[in-house]
């Protein structure tokens, strides 16, 4: 079970979540040693992934030192069989894979969330329907599928995207639902329809903003997984070839490992932090919104 | 079980494994160029492709087309490989034994190691072993597999010496049974564990926090206060409800491992489905890219299936909502 099946697993009811409530989950993320360093190590790396050219020493693509070098102060992290700067390129491949992640995450929660408001909130054939659906892409292998699209329709970001976007949603939208299942009939949605509101209004106004900390905390989950996913694809050379990106850059290393165990380890070691920290936070930001304590 | 679950649960499948026939038929259109040469290769003269547009009915409508397609597909005709000539049911046949020995002991160690792994963490829940060993499942959990396999190939078998690095026996090996498979396992250690260390790390938080909260509860208090063993109280009483999910991820389970095995194959050169699909997509051979998603989609899709019988069987509590 992956933690964001584990989550499902979990379940997570929540009441009406005002303003305060969700300072004070912010808080309880904080407060805990794995959510804090899941924390920093997310924003390190967003971070990181938004100043790369600044920080880089060198253009990641310049022939610049000498083949195959060992990691030394000019060359902190070696050079690869070109003499390309390896910490340049995994500072900029960090860029790559955050393009993925924020990308197919934003696609996941436009769709998955869609799907479950209108799923939880109509009920009946409705939500049959979506349900058995989502069931049915639920259970298609995602990284084959990706694998096969980039394989036919040859390699591109944008593809890449495309078939983790249509492929990840399924959990979000089961997570969306069952918590406006609990929601539905809670007092303050009671309150809104007796005062005469729309259902859309009581939708968009009264239940969306109460999934929001569930949703977003199994949003940081699946951006792991499309992390390691895209590294996959990359690593089989199915990865955009015009970008930098982990999994390419470990691949290459592959051919190497008797000579310089460098090439692989810090690409793949990038991969590790950042998806260890969108997990950390995922679990933690869980937790809170749930009320729960380890 | 009931029959009615099975039923239900069947006919759940059905659109699923269509789905799956849909996606790969209309991949099969999208891609660029003629299906025919996807389907035939690029070296055919004109009478060959008017014969493979016959065979799967290219002339006619994309309708028309779609039956002949998923008819050839539930007969095994998964078309001709256009590099090799053959016909892909036979290469995927070939190499599918190498891939299911690999995914196959690879969910066994996980199983075994991460429950037994779960069960020594609870037991010392709350204290620096425990720590230690949620530390390092968090770390193996979110380190992509290649990036194992790599390590215990520079750490263990380039340190040591003491397992090959590549293949799945020794070139000039030309020993038969019981030596022969002494050394496909010797050969298998490596990549079998780079494969199993991620499920082995989930199925064991996921016994740890089972056991933990079982041993919480009030029977176990009860059991302990009328002398029973700690080894009684946990093996006969506290592990039955903490393994039943480990059950129930034992489909997801089986898709990660396939989907892990490609990378594995890569890294340690195991001439499995996985090397077969890589060198397929290197050399632009659609049909049987298409032909290994399809198994290995309807592999995971009957493995999610199998475990939901699995498991409404082992807890009758569960039934199709």
């Amino acid at each position: 079970m992956s933690a964001a099946e584990r989550f499902v697993a979990q379940g997570s009811a929540v009441g009406a979540v005002g303003a305060s409530s969700r300072r004070r989950a912010l808080r309880r993320v904080v407060a805990s040693v794995p959510g804090a360093a899941g924390l920093a190590v997310t924003v390190l790396v967003v971070a990181v992934g938004a100043a790369a050219p600044l920080l880089a020493p060198n253009d990641p693509f310049a022939i610049d030192g000498p083949p195959l070098h060992e990691p030394t102060w000019k060359y902190p992290m070696g050079t690869d069989a070109l003499g390309r700067d390896v910490l340049s390129g995994v500072l900029h491949g960090t860029r790559t894979s955050l393009v993925v992640a924020l990308s197919v995450s934003v696609m996941v929660l436009v769709v998955g969330a869609g799907v479950g408001l209108v799923s939880g909130y109509r009920g009946g054939w409705v939500d049959d329907v979506l349900m058995r659906a989502t069931e049915t892409i639920q259970v298609l292998p995602r990284f084959f599928l990706a694998l096969v699209v980039v394989a036919l329709l040859g390699p591109g970001l944008d593809r890449i995207v495309l078939v983790l976007g249509l492929t990840s949603w399924p959990l979000m939208a089961r997570v969306v639902r069952a918590e406006v299942l609990s929601l539905r009939t809670s007092e303050f949605v009671e309150a809104a329809r007796a005062l005469g509101s729309s259902s859309t209004r009581i939708v968009l106004r009264e239940i969306l903003p109460n999934t929001v900390g569930s949703a977003s905390a199994l949003a940081g989950l699946l951006a792991a997984q499309v992390i390691v996913i895209e590294a996959g694809l990359s690593f089989l050379g199915l990865g955009d070839p015009n970008l930098i990106s982990w999994g390419a850059m470990a691949s290459d290393g592959q051919q190497y490992l008797r000579t310089a165990w460098w090439l692989p380890l810090f690409p793949g070691g990038a991969i590790l932090l950042a998806v260890l920290g969108l997990n950390l936070l995922g679990d933690a930001v869980t937790d809170a919104v749930s009320g729960r304590r380890r | 079980m009931n029959r009615e679950y099975l039923f239900r649960r069947l006919a759940q499948l059905v659109p699923t494994v269509a789905a799956i026939l849909l996606a790969s038929f209309f991949l099969l259109h999208l891609a660029p160029g003629d299906p025919v040469l996807a389907l035939a290769g690029e070296n055919g003269d004109a009478a060959y492709y008017a014969a493979m547009r016959e065979r799967f009915g290219l002339d006619r409508p994309l309708g028309s087309q779609l039956g002949t397609y998923v008819g050839n597909v539930l007969r095994g005709d998964l078309g001709n490989s256009y590099v090799q000539g053959r016909p892909v049911a036979d290469l995927i046949t070939e190499r599918l034994p190498a891939t299911l020995l690999l995914t196959g002991s690879a969910l066994v160690i996980s199983s075994l190691a991460g429950v037994a792994m779960g069960i020594f963490s609870a037991r010392r829940s709350g204290r620096w072993p425990d720590f230690t060993m949620n530390a390092a499942a968090l770390a193996v959990y979110a380190a992509p597999v290649f990036l194992v396999g790599q390590l215990a190939i520079l750490l263990v078998a380039l340190r040591t010496g003491w397992f090959p690095v590549q293949g799945m026996s020794s070139a000039d090996s030309e020993a038969s049974g019981a030596r022969h498979a002494l050394d496909v396992a010797h050969h298998l250690a490596l990549p079998a564990l780079t494969l199993a260390s991620q499920e082995t790390a989930v199925v064991s938080r996921l016994t740890r926090v089972g056991v933990v909260d079982e041993l919480d509860r009030d029977y176990v208090r009860t059991a302990r206060a009328k002398g029973v063993g700690e080894r009684g109280v946990l093996y006969r009483h506290a592990l039955r409800r903490p393994l039943l999910p480990v059950v129930t991820v034992l489909g997801g389970r089986a898709g990660h491992l396939l989907s892990g095995a490609v990378l594995v194959e890569v890294v340690f050169g195991w001439p499995g489905l996985g090397r077969l699909l890589v060198t397929a997509i290197q050399t632009r051979d659609a049909p049987v890219v298409l032909g290994i998603f399809l198994l290995v989609a309807i592999m995971v899709v009957v493995a999610n299936f199998v475990t939901d019988l699995l498991y409404s069987w082992l807890d009758p509590r569960i039934r199709y909502a």
